[in-house]
């Protein structure tokens, strides 16, 4: 890609001759004091190998989380019970698209294409979010993924606002902006459905049974089990752990749910005076690494719409590539 | 000079919009690259508002869109083709993005119950219609694979394209002359796109009519059991 | 390119006459006439902008941040480029 070589290029002619194991003590100086200064670190500034894939492997994950997510609740645009409610997801599941244009986007600033994340994304070697592995059932399940899925992304984030690398901090500046409509048409459409007809608030009240707990993975696993943590948080890619995140995120959604006039279905739940924060009841973990490893209700499902996607497309982009051979340098437009 | 709304007309130029940003709400995760994704949303989202103030002119839009029959829906057969390929898509796109094109320009400018919502639609219309266009030419143009697509959808729509210029009831517009700006434009895009123009006719042979008449083609049917199966099956709840 | 792979481009968008283009992102398209429309639709969805500018990224050549102190640092130590540099007596006016 473009981005990278020209790093590349840079380096190799500026110090090309130099000695290589003392530009990169000095770089990686340089590096460590620009991340504690609170400093952006941009595109072609040197940065070590690991912090690149690190990135590269979180932007890449949040990008395609982006796009399967589109799937789960498109499964309703077709059904969606009122106009108005279908411009809303419409818009939405829009979004979802464009936020994955801005995350390959970033990512390809570290020198991957998204050609090779899409192909990593199709053959398994790359993640998105295991939350998009749970159907959506009923159109509650609509309001429970803006409510819950999309509240739990947004606690995760806010922090990313001001991660170290800056195009990936700006994408998720652009990113939170848009998120905000998404999470309150959710919790909107339950409030509908809660204060509707009996049928409708236990449609409500099924959604919200089946998505809680899910949700609550989405912080990833207890600190104390959590591969990258350390690192990410030393290299301000990440700011807070995955269980601060997850107490956050209980304790703004307890009192939201009373105003919903749905539970949540936890015995355990109950606030803690001490702490000043709830308590909450054990994570079923064997599930999410079970639906981690490919065995949820819709992974299958979710890569091979995908993978059906971009193969039936391949036509559209080699035409309108070969287009482009032929007609470029046509119009003014090109020219300029 | 009419300052009453038409229902006929209403309901024909609401239920076009209407069914035709169903068919491109379901291109949603499926679209051939991520861009066309948010390409073709933000498309039937312009058409959905369109359809919402237009059904909203004569009646409660809900009630409008999720409970008529079949029979009573007066879009053209057009819109409610099935997507096809991303080619059928495109060229019904643009078959249908030429005449609504030219249609709400004609309402625009005249002072008709129509010619507000025209002066806002007629600028998100031609929008699609440059999106319509910029793909034809590049399907018709690309490669061997994208032509042969291509060709194929443009003759397999074009019996749909007759139907758009028959008269409707309180639309007052010169169809002939629509039709004939229609042609024009159709035809130079499709030979700019190294198509051929096909020489079938542009209307079935059925006297009894066709979707303005609410006569639909048999996918239809079962586009509107989707669409409508939820709200029906909750008699008088809100969302 | 592969014949899948469409080029990069980036995209500066002006998003109130008056102001300047400023960078909002990149994007991919196989030509300048749908970098621009794909930049409509991505990057001005919410009325963000009335002018769009793409640029093929390949044609942007950047300063290196290995230079980065030889090309901006000797411009730091010139306050006298600055008018706070000069000291007026109090109640001189217009200047």
């Amino acid at each position: 890609m473009a981005t990278a070589a020209a790093h590349q290029t840079t380096r190799t002619q500026a110090y090309g001759a130099q000695d290589t194991a003392v530009d990169t003590v000095a770089y990686e100086r340089r590096f460590d004091a620009a991340v504690a200064a609170d400093e952006r670190i941009e595109p072609r500034d040197w940065m070590p190998d690991a912090y690149r894939a690190t990135l590269v492997r979180q932007i890449a994950q949040h990008a395609h989380s982006e796009i399967i997510g589109m799937q789960p609740e498109a499964n309703w645009i077709t059904r969606a019970p009122s106009l108005r409610r279908k411009a809303i997801l419409m818009a939405k599941v829009q979004d979802e698209a464009g936020h994955g244009l801005y995350l390959y986007s970033a990512a390809e600033t570290l020198g991957t294409g998204r050609d090779e994340l899409l192909d990593k994304l199709h053959s398994g070697r790359q993640k998105y979010s295991s939350i998009f592995n749970y159907p959506t059932l009923t159109w509650a399940d609509v309001g429970a993924i803006g409510w819950l899925v999309d509240g739990a992304a947004i606690t995760n984030q806010v922090p990313l606002c001001r991660c170290s690398y800056g195009p990936y901090a700006r994408a998720m500046v652009r990113i939170c902006k848009e998120e905000s409509f998404h999470q309150r048409q959710g919790y909107e459409l339950l409030l509908a459905l809660s204060r509707g007809t009996p049928e409708q608030h236990a449609m409500a009240q099924d959604a919200v049974d089946r998505w809680w707990w899910p949700s609550l993975m989405m912080f990833g696993p207890p600190d104390d089990e959590s591969a990258h943590s350390a690192q990410s948080m030393a290299w301000k890619i990440k700011r807070h752990s995955n269980d601060e995140l997850r107490q956050r995120f209980v304790d703004i959604c307890v009192p939201q749910a009373e105003s919903l006039g749905l539970a949540l279905p936890d015995p355990d739940l109950r606030w803690n005076e001490e702490r000043g924060q709830h308590d909450f009841g054990p994570i079923d973990w064997t599930e999410f690494r079970e639906v981690l490893k490919g065995n949820g209700p819709c992974n299958e499902q979710r890569i091979t719409q995908r993978r059906r996607a971009h193969d039936e497309g391949a036509w559209v982009r080699e035409a309108a590539a070969a287009y482009a051979d032929k007609h470029t340098g046509e119009t003014g437009a090109t020219r300029a | 000079m009419t300052t009453t709304v038409s229902t006929t007309a209403a309901l024909a130029l609401g239920d076009d919009a209407l069914v035709l940003s169903h068919r491109l709400g379901e291109w949603a995760g499926h679209a051939p690259v991520l861009e066309e994704e948010v390409a073709l949303a933000n498309i039937a989202l312009d058409l959905l508002g369109q359809a919402r103030v237009l059904l909203s002119l004569v009646g409660d839009e809900d009630e409008l869109a999720y409970l008529r029959e079949e029979r009573a829906f007066r879009n053209v057969q057009l819109v409610e083709q099935p997507n096809g390929d991303f080619a059928h898509t495109i060229l019904r796109q643009l078959y249908f993005s030429t005449y609504q094109h030219l249609l709400y320009a004609e309402l625009a400018a005249g002072d008709g119950p129509f010619a507000p919502l025209a002066a806002k639609a007629v600028k998100e219309v031609a929008y699609h219609r440059d999106h319509a266009e910029q793909w034809t030419v590049r399907l018709g143009d690309g490669t061997d694979e994208s032509h042969e697509r291509a060709q194929r959808a443009c003759e397999a729509l074009w019996r749909f394209t007759g139907e758009m210029f028959r008269p409707v009831e309180g639309l007052d517009v010169d169809g002939a002359a629509l039709e004939a700006a229609w042609l024009e434009s159709v035809e130079g895009m499709l030979r700019r796109a190294t198509l051929t123009v096909p020489e079938g006719p542009r209307s079935g042979a059925w006297r009894a009519g066709a979707g303005r008449q609410g006569l639909h083609t048999e996918p239809f049917g079962r586009m509107l059991a989707e669409m409508q199966h939820l709200h029906r099956s909750h008699p008088g709840a809100s969302w | 390119m592969t014949n899948t792979d469409w080029p990069l481009w980036e995209v500066f968008v002006r998003s109130r006459r008056g102001l300047s283009h400023t960078h909002a992102g990149s994007l991919h398209a196989p030509d300048a006439e749908l970098a621009l429309r794909n930049a409509r639709d991505l990057y001005t969805r919410r009325g963000e902008g009335v002018s769009i500018w793409v640029v093929p990224s390949s044609s942007i050549t950047a300063s290196s941040p290995d230079e980065k102190d030889p090309f901006f640092e000797p411009s730091a130590d010139k306050p006298y480029r600055h008018p706070t540099f000069y000291e007026i007596p109090e109640g001189v006016k217009h200047l």
